[in-house]
């Protein structure tokens, strides 16, 4: 029995899981804002693989993967824009409007890479983000392995979850934005502009998703591949419904499916077909939904355009 | 009478104006990539229209390309008259598709007649069932079907992988199965090109479907609850019943684009043989306005789209993914047609 835990949770398996969860974590954090706000995203894929490209490209012609990551957190943010656009302005469904931006995402990389750099499939090798080490911590035994030593992101996103926390259920600002998404009618009879708050929100998810896929080409990699992605902003997405809508809720889904990342070589070993192991954040997560592990109830004014009277 | 006419023609040709703008905006954003890369972009959609309308052959090849989203855009379409939104049209289809080939590579000694057929049938039960899921979990506990059929379809996949990788690996080295027998193909209609008999299911598929939602009771149904599920309950109409229904009929369809992908393009089930034809199916749709007929030329063009694009591709600097971006801009432009709709208005105006 014990080699079997041993098997699963040991240092090196749980330091991958870490990293395997950080992307998720950027992005599900994102998807948090948006969909707290009253606005579905489930374009988080699209604004991903656009920070992976954009970050990529940056890094490239500016040298410094730290630039890179601000073009990333840009781009995202400008995807997450023409969501707001779309579906805030104009009122268009936001799940269509999500795909769109999937679709879109999906061509726009495609096309440029090609165009600039001439090649298919694979971008050429550039500049990323080094790991770290925490002095003190690093030496202490297990802990020092999984966490002692990692990519500065890695912290970021550990950092961040704790930042949105407190903004969502500890600032004005948050509890603005949670009754734009619960009730804007409420919110816009006290004086809270609904518009603008859910542009906010939206700008703010494609960001943080922006930064999630920039983790993937310049700080896990140093390189963007053809949907890199991968079908990761979906897991983030999941991550955020499993975790209810809530941060550390959305970090623990993320290091679980993280973690479900990290195992599945080693599952196939044991003669687990990877295939099973890496269905579960999908079939967890709509188990959540349908409520036999506490219910996962989204924001009350989810998917409606705000009609102002 | 007539004037109930005159309305309903008025009403057509406002409905056709929104999706023929949003195509031409997108073609007009199209253009801009196209000056990015340093062609002329009337050069470029030049080359695009006339190699896939051209010549009969090449027309032969954008059809081939649309029939698969004939099929996921009736699928999404039919849904959306339930007022379901199915963004698991990709799953369906490729659990659809694997049960096909299952069928096409186990069943031997069979006559056609009855080894196709029993093809066909195989893979829209498993994509029916494949659908009923998210349908029931909304009919029985409210949840929505949006993030459930995202769900399924990453299941879909990774189950395919399994069994095409695993179980029925074939005997090339490729993640692919076995060619399927000759019983169960689907017919060439025009060599060279891929065109099958596929394409005749699709039309086939085009009526069935009109025929169910207008001239059949469950289709009242269906739409009476689409419309308004709480006037629809109070006038006797079960909701859960119709949205599971509803659900099965459009993993079903969805499930089709897969089948024939199989019996009449690969001949055998390859691993993630889909370039996103379930999405697409949701651009399909909804540029179709959710009428077959509608669905009929929204995937003509999106065929054509694909056809053209490829020869883009090797005759200009375009690369191909042009049209991948034209796809997304014409599903935004639908989407935000309240956008699409200011635009005409100010051009009137002007």
């Amino acid at each position: 029995m014990w080699e079997y835990i041993t098997f699963f949770f040991n240092a090196t398996i749980l330091a991958a899981a870490l990293r395997m969860a950080t992307p998720l974590i950027f992005t599900s954090m994102g998807g948090i804002f948006s969909e707290r706000s009253g606005v579905i995203n489930i374009g988080l894929e699209g604004m991903m693989l656009t920070g992976a490209f954009m970050g990529m490209m940056v890094s490239h012609y500016t040298g410094s993967p730290w630039v890179g990551l601000l073009g990333a957190l840009v781009s995202g943010a400008i995807m997450g824009l023409i969501h707001a656009v779309a579906s805030i302005q104009y009122k268009a469904n936001q799940v269509v409007s999500g795909t769109a931006i999937n679709i879109f995402a999906v061509g726009f990389t495609v096309f440029m890479l090609r165009t600039i750099f001439n090649v298919a499939g694979t971008s050429p090798p550039v500049p990323s983000i080094g790991n770290v080490s925490i002095p003190i911590i690093v030496d202490i035994p297990v802990i020092g392995q999984i966490i002692g030593r990692q990519n500065p992101m890695v912290y970021m996103a550990l950092i961040l979850v704790v930042v949105v926390h407190i903004f969502l259920f500890r600032t004005d600002w948050g509890l603005r934005l949670r009754s734009v998404g619960e009730h804007p009618k409420a919110a816009d009879t006290v004086g809270i502009n609904v518009f603008l708050t859910r542009y906010m929100a939206v700008i703010m998810s494609g960001a943080l998703a922006g930064l999630g896929g920039a983790y993937l080409s310049i700080a896990h990699l140093s390189r963007f591949g053809d949907g890199m992605t991968a079908g990761r902003g979906f897991i983030a997405l999941a991550a955020m419904i499993f975790g209810k809508w809530t941060p550390f809720g959305a970090l623990g889904a993320s290091l679980l499916f993280g973690f479900a990342d990290a195992v599945q070589m080693s599952m196939q070993e044991l003669g687990i077909p990877r295939h099973f192991v890496q269905m579960t954040p999908y079939i967890l997560t709509m188990v959540a939904l349908a409520g036999f592990i506490g219910r996962a109830t989204p924001p009350k004014a989810i998917g409606k355009p705000y009609e102002k009277e | 009478m007539l004037r109930l006419k005159l309305q309903q023609s008025s009403l057509i040709s406002r409905d056709l104006l929104v999706p023929i703008v949003s195509v031409l905006l997108a073609l007009l954003v199209g253009a801009i990539f196209i000056l990015i890369v340093g062609e002329n972009p009337l050069h470029a959609y030049k080359v695009l229209f006339l190699e896939s309308f051209g010549s009969i052959r090449s027309i032969a090849t954008t059809l081939q390309r649309a029939t698969p989203l004939i099929f996921t855009g009736l699928a999404v379409a039919f849904a959306f008259r339930c007022g379901l939104f199915n963004i698991g049209a990709e799953g369906q289809l490729y659990v659809g598709a694997m049960a096909a080939a299952i069928v096409g590579i186990t069943f031997t000694g069979l006559p056609k007649i009855i080894h196709l057929p029993m093809a066909i049938i195989a893979g829209m039960v498993a994509g029916g069932l494949w659908a009923a899921v998210p349908g029931l979990l909304k009919a029985k506990l409210g949840v929505h079907e949006v993030i459930n059929t995202i769900m399924m379809n990453f299941i879909a996949f990774y189950l395919t992988d399994f069994l095409v990788t695993g179980p029925f690996h074939g005997g090339r080295w490729a993640p692919e199965t076995d060619r399927i027998m000759p019983t169960a193909v689907l017919e060439r209609l025009f060599v060279p090109t891929r065109l099958n008999t596929g394409i005749i299911l699709a039309v086939v598929a085009i009526i069935l479907v009109y025929i169910i939602l207008w001239k059949t009771r469950t289709g009242y149904e269906i739409r009476a609850v689409g419309f308004n599920p709480t006037a629809a309950e109070y006038g006797g109409i079960s909701v859960s019943k119709n949205i599971v229904l509803a659900m099965v009929l459009s993993g079903a369809l969805a499930s089709l684009a897969g089948v024939e992908q199989i019996l009449g393009v690969h001949g055998r089930f390859i691993q993630r043989f889909s370039p996103d034809l379930g999405f697409m199916g949701i651009a399909v749709a909804l540029l179709g306005k959710n009428h077959p007929v509608g669905v009929f030329f929204a995937a003509v063009l999106f065929g054509a789209l694909r056809t053209g694009a490829a020869a883009m591709d090797r005759l200009t600097d375009v690369p191909r993914e042009l049209v991948v971006i034209i796809q997304a801009l014409i599903i935004m432009f639908v989407a935000a047609d309240e956008l699409t709709r200011r635009l005409i208005a100010r051009r009137r105006k002007a």
